[in-house]
């Protein structure tokens, strides 16, 4: 198993659009513990970009690019094995389709991981209860929890069963779980992170911003103190947002007050 | 000289051909390479890759035999046909329809082409097809999440502690240069009798074929009804 802790660099080389003509940058470097957001429109190619990182991409998927690890080409081992990946992936798609109980699955992932201490299996599903509203147990059926809740435990196994050093989320936002606490807990453990997002308040949050256009990186964006002012204002929003989904969803109406605050 | 046998196995819709696309896209124009595809009433496979990488490529329909079966009769003359038109590789598709058989023979480079959208059992249900392989190829893991692929490599490693497992998005070819290597370190096909690996459950039933009445009346030769408590021999 890698430790989450074990200096590890990630260089991404340039590929092509999706109309063949060369990308235009030089090379991506993430350093440990660098947190990045990639942006575009749908179908620009976000989730082609960090895929081509979780399957260390050789030249041989659809956009052309070539991943490093430490400025090398990357070990076999870490891509045939996957008790030696460094890297958790967790997709746009919610739905599992593996037909075992949601204990036997992290069973057979800790085993494919070489992991013996049994006692993970327990706290991947604390943690991924602590991102969903309604509560995973380990005797359901995998393929029987919402997308919410898949996508919970999903982003729960990266963190504790797969551990890897680094862990690329596709639109963590969308199903609905409780992104805050899955930032934090992503920011307290130090990983090295990307989020492909949609969402103002995560693409704000990181350090730097890689723009996506027609399959190809359009930019690479380092806003610094720049946008504090901004991201402070989202902050606020998204709170105020957050509250009112929270009421929204355990049955409240809302309107508004003469403060200007919901009710 | 003679060509080096590959031998593509795996249900229906698992992405074999997908597969021999990446591997002809590989082998071209270097390599010469023949294709033959067995299944039991309808396959285009051949038409399809003769047009799109120009090669010689022959279907044999199974019809009321085993397809299996139907390879092993007619394998011999498929390697004297691809030496004929001198090609470096014969790359043999089977249907892939009950997996209780695995066509592989002994002579041959035996692939498993299994999907990862497949339940977890599936490697169990088809134990034989990836116990006797020389590589499972698991596709379409651009559907599936990382923590599932992983599991279903476990999966697979239930059935089979040491075949090499290749991962693969068969339409973008990912991580095909590790089948690619081990295809150009064939060594060419032996020329002494080839065999089966794995023994067919009943081969082919000679009392079966192409009867498709429902009845033990209707039938002659073994047959068995409802309450008998064994088989019976039936006369004309
Ligand atoms: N450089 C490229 N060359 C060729 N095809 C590409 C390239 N980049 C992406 N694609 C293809 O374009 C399609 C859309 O890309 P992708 O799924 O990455 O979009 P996305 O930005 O994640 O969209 P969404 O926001 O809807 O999830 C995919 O089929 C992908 O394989
Ligand atoms: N997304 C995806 N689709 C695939 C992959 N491999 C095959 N397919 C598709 O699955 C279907 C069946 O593939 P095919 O190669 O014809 O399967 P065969 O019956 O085993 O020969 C086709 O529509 C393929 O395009 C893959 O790795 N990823
Ligand atoms: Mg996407
Ligand atoms: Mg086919």
């Amino acid at each position: 198993m890698t430790s989450s802790n074990s200096i590890l660099s990630i260089t991404v080389l340039p590929g092509k659009s999706k109309n063949g003509t060369a990308e235009n940058f030089s090379e991506i470097i993430l350093s440990p513990g660098d947190v990045l957001s990639i942006v575009g429109a749908t179908g620009s190619g976000k989730t082609a970009f960090i895929n081509d990182i979780e399957v260390l991409a050789q030249g041989d998927t659809v956009t052309g690019r070539i991943i490093l690890v430490n400025g090398q080409n990357p070990p076999d081992d870490f891509i045939r094995d996957p008790s030696k990946k460094p890297i958790a992936m967790i997709t746009q798609n919610t739905k599992c389709l593996a037909d075992l109980t949601v204990h036997e699955f992290l069973e057979m992932h800790l085993r494919s991981r070489k992991i013996s201490d049994i006692s993970l299996l327990e706290k991947t599903i604390q943690t991924a209860n602590k991102f969903t509203g309604e509560k995973i147990a380990a005797g359901m059926r995998i393929c029987s929890l919402s997308g919410g809740q898949t996508r919970s435990l999903f982003i729960a196994d990266a963190v504790i069963i797969s551990n890897t050093p680094i862990i690329l989320l596709d639109e963590l936002e969308n199903a609905g779980i409780f992104k805050e606490k899955v930032i934090e807990e992503l920011r307290q453990l130090r990983k090295t992170t990307i989020f492909v997002t949609h969402d103002p308040y995560v693409a704000l949050l990181t350090d730097r911003r890689i723009v996506m256009e027609n399959g190809t990186v359009k930019c690479i964006l380092e806003p610094g103190d720049l946008e504090k002012d901004v991201l402070f204002r989202i902050s606020e929003i998204d709170k105020e947002l957050s509250a009112m989904r929270e009421r929204i969803r355990g049955g409240e109406l809302l309107f508004e007050n003469k403060g200007g605050t919901s009710v | 000289m003679t060509a080096r046998l590959i031998t593509v196995a795996g249900p229906p819709s698992a992405g074999k051909t997908a597969v021999v696309r990446q591997i002809l896209k590989n082998l071209i124009p270097e390599f010469k390479v023949a294709y033959l595809k067995i299944d039991v009433v309808q396959a285009w496979e051949d038409e399809e890759l003769a047009e799109e990488f120009h090669i010689p490529t022959k279907k044999v329909y199974s019809g009321d035999m085993c397809p299996d079966h139907t390879g092993i009769l007619v394998l011999q003359d498929a390697v004297e046909w691809a030496n004929s038109v001198d090609a470096d590789y014969l790359i043999y598709e089977s249907a892939g329809l009950c997996l209780r058989c695995t066509p592989y023979t002994t002579h041959s480079f035996g692939l498993c082409v299994v999907p990862a959208v497949s339940g977890m059992h599936t490697p169990l249900k088809m134990a034989p097809m990836i116990t006797f392989a020389d590589a499972v190829i698991v596709t379409k893991i651009d559907l599936v999440s990382q923590a599932e692929k992983e599991v279903f490599r476990e999966a697979i490693r239930q059935v089979s502690s040491e075949t090499d497992i290749i991962e693969t998005d068969a339409l973008a070819g990912t991580n095909m240069r590790y089948l690619m290597k081990r295809i150009f370190e064939l060594s060419e096909t032996r020329n002494d009798a080839d065999q089966l690996r794995g023994s067919p459950p009943l081969g082919v039933c000679t009392v079966c074929i192409g009867k498709k009445d429902v009845g033990w009346q209707n039938h002659f030769g073994v047959i068995r009804p409802l309450d008998a408590p064994d088989t019976l021999f039936r006369g004309e």
